[in-house]
């Protein structure tokens, strides 16, 4: 009843080919963003920005990336932790030897650094293909965590070999260090986040996403009527490498704190991100967000329900997350391979219909 | 220098035992790879879990008795008995087989005419599955493993080589035993391929579904029995690496060892999963002992392979002795 299109003109281009051509889904959009700016930063404390609000907005920054390369150009990566790592070590870089610079460009920076050593690894990409490309991405997982482990320079010769992040302010609210509060970080991540959605949404219903998705759905194909298959790869693995930047120097200087590379950035990180996309759904900007907001829910819930009201020692529970997880991406890829995006898609389907489907 | 000389020669020998043992794991990956187009990461997964179970067994553990601890409040962990070696492996050998029907009946017939990238992630779910399941069944303490293989210096080799050289080679027993199992296995494997009814018909599956099954092939029975045999190669791969470094979560780590080797061998060939293993073996040891270790820090095992496999491929892509890639519109 809710959920009509007609009624719904478009008496212009530009409404014509607006993101959100449904007015209910407009409406829903700018809902969700009122209560995401204007309503959660007063109710929060750090418990929840810590456990749920930071993961959950900085995991969906990297999923959008990773979503980009593998949803919308079909290259499959596992080297998002290695790509983190090189945003959170850019960002930890930037903000020791620019102290006076804004946070905003730093994190901005450390997102073009990324993409430019994202580039480098996804030029084999034109050579490799499918699992020999997935396995190639493996490569730079290895080397770059290796390479920050092993290089004093990148840590700054401290002792201890962990980068930990310096109190840094933006428009005089500190956001980063050991005085922060819940609602500032909250906000500096929503910002970065609403601005990767937005780009993305946008690249990827425009000539760059048609021919991500071409090259994706075959590429050969893609080479014969125009698509050019070196720019198409390597604008996805920039772009991509871009948003993992951004997440990986967040992950770094806003939710962290100090990172010690090997744990934080390791190959368990590359999968976890890959999982996101395939339960949230490959090829869909929101899909990024259900499976970011589903695995970072999934370990709270259970820690909840199994430790605090079941009493279970916590490393059964730990292994029973990992069976769970397994099961419901086998699951998921039996019963819907596009994921939660595409259960939404039918929903949605459905409600245009409701209460008369026939 | 003669010296240094020795110590490469060292290092190139232990290097190819530990290329054996690479190979070892990547050829569970070929035979899965080959016969039904799935590209198996969970074949570390299934070795730590061979070996979790094999331990287990042996030591007389209660499947799941901490989980059945934690929700009934019981008390147990122990049969109190101890399982021979040889029947334990039998047993093990009779839960992985258990486990190939159960991956192809409940996941992998689901999914037949999937893109591959779906089934490989759907193999990634699996890793994790049994990765929680092994640690639920067995416990997640790191286990040691003894099966009466030999361990420690072989005395032979460092008296030769001392006479020779004037230094003394170390080279485990345990390896050169592990060389000679996984030879066996490797030559085994070509012999039931090539030989027998049920050989020829992984063959003919491997090389087209469609006609394997209008004349009389069973997939289901092929599938099954591939991943069974995967299963006991990653039986022997647990055996080998447990004994060496004990059961524990690392284990699982060989797979991502295993997929260079593939790389540069290429996925669908056996002698390739052999001769890769057997040059990352040996290149990264090799590599570690002349330029990681004094220029560039150490520890660059964990991504020469990686490395080698990716700069190899960009000229030569599908591997050294992978069937050409031919595409089609």
């Amino acid at each position: 009843m809710l959920y009509r299109e007609s009624g719904d003109f478009s008496s212009s281009y530009a409404e014509d080919s607006q993101t959100f051509p449904i007015k209910f889904d407009r409406y829903r959009y700018y809902f969700v963003m009122f209560i995401a700016i204007a309503v959660i930063p007063f109710l929060i404390n750090d418990y929840w920005v810590n456990s749920l609000f930071l993961p959950f907005l900085i995991y969906a920054i990297a999923a959008i990336g990773l979503n980009i390369l593998v949803g919308y150009c079909g290259q499959v990566s596992l080297g998002t932790g290695g790509f983190m790592a090189v945003g959170a070590y850019a960002c930890y870089k930037l903000m020791t030897s620019f102290p006076d610079v804004s946070m905003l460009v730093h994190v901005l920076l450390s997102g073009l650094v990324t993409a430019a050593v994202g580039v480098l690894f996804g030029l084999p990409s034109l050579r490799i293909k499918g699992f020999y490309l997935a396995v190639a991405t493996l490569a730079a997982q290895f080397f770059l965590v290796w390479l920050f482990n092993r290089v004093p320079w990148f840590y700054n010769y401290s002792a201890s070999g962990q980068i930990s992040a310096p109190e840094r302010t933006f428009f005089g609210i500190n956001i980063t260090g050991a005085n922060t509060q819940a609602w500032a970080t909250y906000l500096f991540c929503l910002m970065f986040v609403i601005f990767s959605a937005y780009v993305a949404r946008n690249l990827t219903r425009g000539s760059v996403g048609r021919k991500w998705m071409a090259i994706r759905d075959m590429d050969i194909a893609a080479e014969i009527i125009g698509v050019n298959p070196l720019r198409a790869k390597l604008t996805a693995f920039a772009i991509s490498s871009f948003f993992i930047g951004i997440s990986g120097a967040l992950f770094f200087a806003i939710y962290l704190g100090a990172v010690e590379v090997g744990e934080v950035f390791g190959i368990q990180k590359s999968f976890l991100v890959l999982f996101m996309i395939i339960i949230g759904g490959l090829g869909s900007i929101f899909g990024s967000f259900a499976g970011a907001a589903f695995l970072v829910l999934l370990p709270v819930v259970l820690k909840i329900v199994g430790v605090d009201w079941l009493g279970w020692p916590t490393d059964i529970v730990a292994h029973l997350q990992l069976v769970i997880v397994g099961g419901l991406i086998i699951v998921f890829l039996i019963a819907e391979p596009h994921g939660l995006a595409q259960l939404w898609r039918v929903a949605k389907e459905k409600l245009r219909l409701w209460p008369f489907p026939h | 220098m003669p010296e240094q000389l020795a110590f490469a020669l060292e290092v190139t020998a232990n290097g190819l035992m530990a290329g054996v043992l690479y190979a070892l794991v990547a050829l569970g990956f070929v035979l899965i790879y080959k016969a039904s187009g799935i590209f198996n990461y969970a074949q570390g997964v299934m070795a730590l879990f061979a070996a979790l179970t094999l331990a287990g067994i042996i030591d007389g553990q209660v499947p799941f008795s901490h989980l059945i601890n934690a929700v009934l409040g019981t008390d147990v962990h122990h049969f109190g008995w101890h399982v021979p070696a040889f029947l334990a492996i039998l047993l093990t050998m009779v839960v992985m087989i258990a486990l190939a029907y159960a991956v192809q009946r409940l996941v992998f017939r689901h999914l037949v005419g999937q893109e591959p990238i779906i089934l490989f992630m759907a193999t990634i779910g699996l890793a994790y599955f049994l990765e929680g399941v092994g640690d639920l069944m067995w416990g997640s303490d790191i286990k040691s493993m003894d099966v009466g293989l030999p361990q420690g210096i072989n005395a032979w080799i460092d008296e030769t080589t001392f006479e020779a050289f004037g230094y003394g080679f170390f080279i485990d027993n345990l390896d050169i035993v592990a060389s000679i199992i996984a030879a066996l296995l490797v030559i085994g494997l070509v012999m039931f391929a090539q030989y027998t009814k049920q050989g020829r018909a992984m063959r003919a599956v491997a090389d087209d579904h469609q006609a394997a099954l209008s004349v009389g092939v069973s997939l289901n029975f092929i599938w099954i029995l591939v991943w069974s045999l995967a299963g006991f190669v990653a039986l022997v791969a647990g055996i080998m690496w447990g004994t060496k470094s004990g059961v524990q979560f690392s284990l699982s780590l060989i797979a991502l060892k295993a997929l260079p080797v593939l790389m540069l061998g290429g996925f669908t060939s056996i002698p390739g999963a052999i001769v890769g293993g057997l040059i990352i073996g040996v290149g990264e040891k090799l590599f570690e002992f002349l330029i990681g270790a004094p220029f560039l820090g150490g520890a660059t095992e964990n991504w020469f392979a990686y490395m080698l496999a990716l700069i190899f491929l960009v000229f030569r892509p599908q591997g050294l002795f992978g069937e050409k890639i031919i595409e089609r519109v």
